[in-house]
């Protein structure tokens, strides 16, 4: 009997993701034929509520676009702002930066040491990493207050100064967890199920990376020697001498050493940071309306390269404001990665580009499943449906509108 | 009560099966909950166990605040809970809409959609602040058979 084509559905509640997501796959026996991804579970419409707040309100409201990378998501926002309004940040609010920036990617990272585990049902890597990364979570509370959404950030530098009793604590943390990170390197490099189960699973030649626009450690596991912190330094990393971790494997394998050597120089460039750290304010005063104009940001977050564009219209109010999130980039690529794969492999496969579909869903998109077509909400069409239900809301864009219009015109 | 009845809530109050949806979370909740799992906090030693589908769960821990898309799923996924059942809102979000009220594709909380039994406040809920929560769930359907009072549980 001929294989006949088997179309399942994965999610948006499945074991498998930890968020809401829907994996359509085609398969042949056991191997797929193709798959699509609907997004948009999460969509809440952070771009327009964004243009309904001040940019104060903002920065914490972007915070919240991921709870995982938030630092990243606020720093890449604010940078914009800063750019707009032309303000100078001390050089110790952007070593503060830096500093939150590397201990979350640790955190972030050995988060998805833990779940790449748990995926290939070796919960015991899950346990051990979820263990020691309770220690940067301890430092990042101890500097900022509050263990995940930092809120460290401020138009114009950071909240909060790093004083000299933390330092010692941030040093030793960071040692242990250096000894820990050189185990599982050692678990990754000589474990052999670890290394069987992920070797050749998700292939990514560097050519279908370039071409299809993988970011961060995706991209940088098939070869392409690719880091915003490098190629275009923002905060302090124009300061700090670090290397850019690429590996050749192009599998999830792959990744999974890129990801534990980051780590490793993430211990450097923290210990670089308390090192070099210089005196002084963490922080310049910011005016409330911020001039017209329009500017746009890239931030190395753990999952790849994050984009931040800004309109500012003189109010203090933003006129637009687009995130385009790593994951949106890659999931284009889990597509390909998982073409011609084996069904078994799909759930290490995903987890491999460490998605987060929070940052993702930007956009409305609904794929009908009988005939396969795609209705997508353009932006045109969400700007009228959000327009529509502001105004049911009482909130008049029209009049509002024009009274910035008489105003700009009376100035 | 009879005796196979109070056999049924001692188990059920030794081991609550739960199963955890991101109802349009930012993550941060998300990943307190599976924080709360691991050895630092370990709810296990409650016998919480965390399963894979809703069929197999006593307690369903929402995240988030109840986007449109996710509405009618979040629905479906508490019809097929098996009864008597228990809604867990972890995080300020899930409990009232949080920063996200007023957006257009946002419901609100998810007390909107569904009956929610303990409500765990904070921007994410803290691990300790979800174990509080739980112990106090458990030790409210540990006090009576009868139907679960709605519980406030102290921020972060």
């Amino acid at each position: 009997m001929p294989e006949r084509e088997v179309k399942l559905t994965i999610g948006p509640q499945h074991p498998m993701l930890k968020e809401p997501e829907s994996f359509l796959l085609t398969l042949r026996g056991e191997k797929i034929t193709d798959m699509t991804v609907r997004l948009g579970y999460n969509h809440r419409g952070i771009e327009k509520a964004c243009e309904q707040r001040t940019y104060i309100q903002d920065m914490y409201l972007v915070e919240r676009v991921c709870g995982i990378c938030s630092h990243s998501h606020s720093t890449c926002f604010i940078q914009t702002v800063e750019e707009i309004a032309g303000l100078a940040v001390p050089k110790r609010g952007l070593y503060i930066r830096t500093l939150i920036a590397e201990l979350e990617r640790i955190h972030s990272h050995l988060l998805w040491l833990g779940v790449a585990g748990h995926e290939i049902g070796f919960d015991t890597l899950l346990m051990y990493t979820w263990r020691d990364r309770e220690l940067v979570m301890d430092i990042l509370a101890l500097i900022s207050g509050n263990r995940v959404n930092y809120g460290m950030n401020t138009i114009g530098g950071v909240r909060r100064d790093i004083t000299a009793e933390q330092i010692p604590q941030i040093l030793s943390a960071i040692d242990t967890l250096e000894e820990r990170t050189k185990y599982y390197i050692q678990v990754a490099t000589q474990e052999i199920t670890l290394r069987e189960r992920l070797s050749g699973v998700g292939k990514l030649s560097k050519e279908d990376a370039t071409r299809l626009g993988a970011v961060g450690p995706t991209a940088r596991a098939s070869g392409v020697d690719r880091d915003v912190r490098r190629d275009d330094p923002y905060a302090a990393y124009g300061e700090l001498s670090f290397n850019v971790i690429t590996d050749d494997h192009s599998d999830v394998y792959g990744r999974t050493l890129v990801r534990v050597g980051e780590l490793m120089e993430a211990y450097k460039l923290v210990r670089q940071i308390l090192k070099q750290m210089p005196d002084g304010p963490i922080a310049v005063k910011a005016p409330r309306k911020i001039p017209a104009g329009q500017a746009i940001s890239r931030y190395e977050a753990p999952r790849g390269e994050d984009v931040h564009y800004v309109k500012a219209n003189g109010s203090d109010k933003p006129e637009r404001v687009k995130v385009r999130a790593p994951t949106l980039a890659n999931v284009q690529v889990v597509a390909h990665m998982l073409k011609d794969g084996y069904l078994a492999d799909t759930p290490i496969v995903i987890a491999a580009i460490d998605p987060c579909f929070s940052c993702t869903d930007r956009a409305l998109a609904t794929t009908n499943l009988d005939n396969g077509r795609t209705d997508r909400m353009d932006w045109p069409t969400l700007r009228t449906y959000g327009i529509d239900w502001y105004s049911k809301q009482g909130i008049d864009f029209a009049e509002l509108n024009r009274k910035l219009r008489t105003m700009r015109e009376s100035n | 009560m009879g005796l196979v009845q109070k056999i049924v809530t001692w188990a059920r109050i030794k081991s609550p099966w739960i199963i955890h949806f991101n109802t349009g979370a930012c993550n941060a909740c998300d990943i307190e909950i599976i924080a709360a799992l691991t050895p630092r906090y370990d709810v296990e030693r409650f016998g919480v166990i965390l399963k894979g589908t809703p069929r197999h769960a006593d307690v369903l821990v929402c995240s988030g605040p109840v986007t449109r898309q996710i509405k009618d799923r979040l629905i479906r996924i508490y019809e097929q809970m098996p009864e008597p059942k228990f809604v867990v809102a972890v995080g300020t979000c899930a409990c009232s809409g949080g920063v996200f009220n007023g957006c257009y594709n946002v419901e609100g909380g998810i007390d909107e959609v569904i009956p929610v039994s303990a409500y765990i406040p904070g921007c994410p809920a803290s691990p300790k602040a979800i174990i509080d929560g739980v112990v106090k769930l458990l030790a409210s359907v540990d006090n009576a058979s009868k139907p679960a009072k709605e519980l406030v549980v102290n921020g972060t």
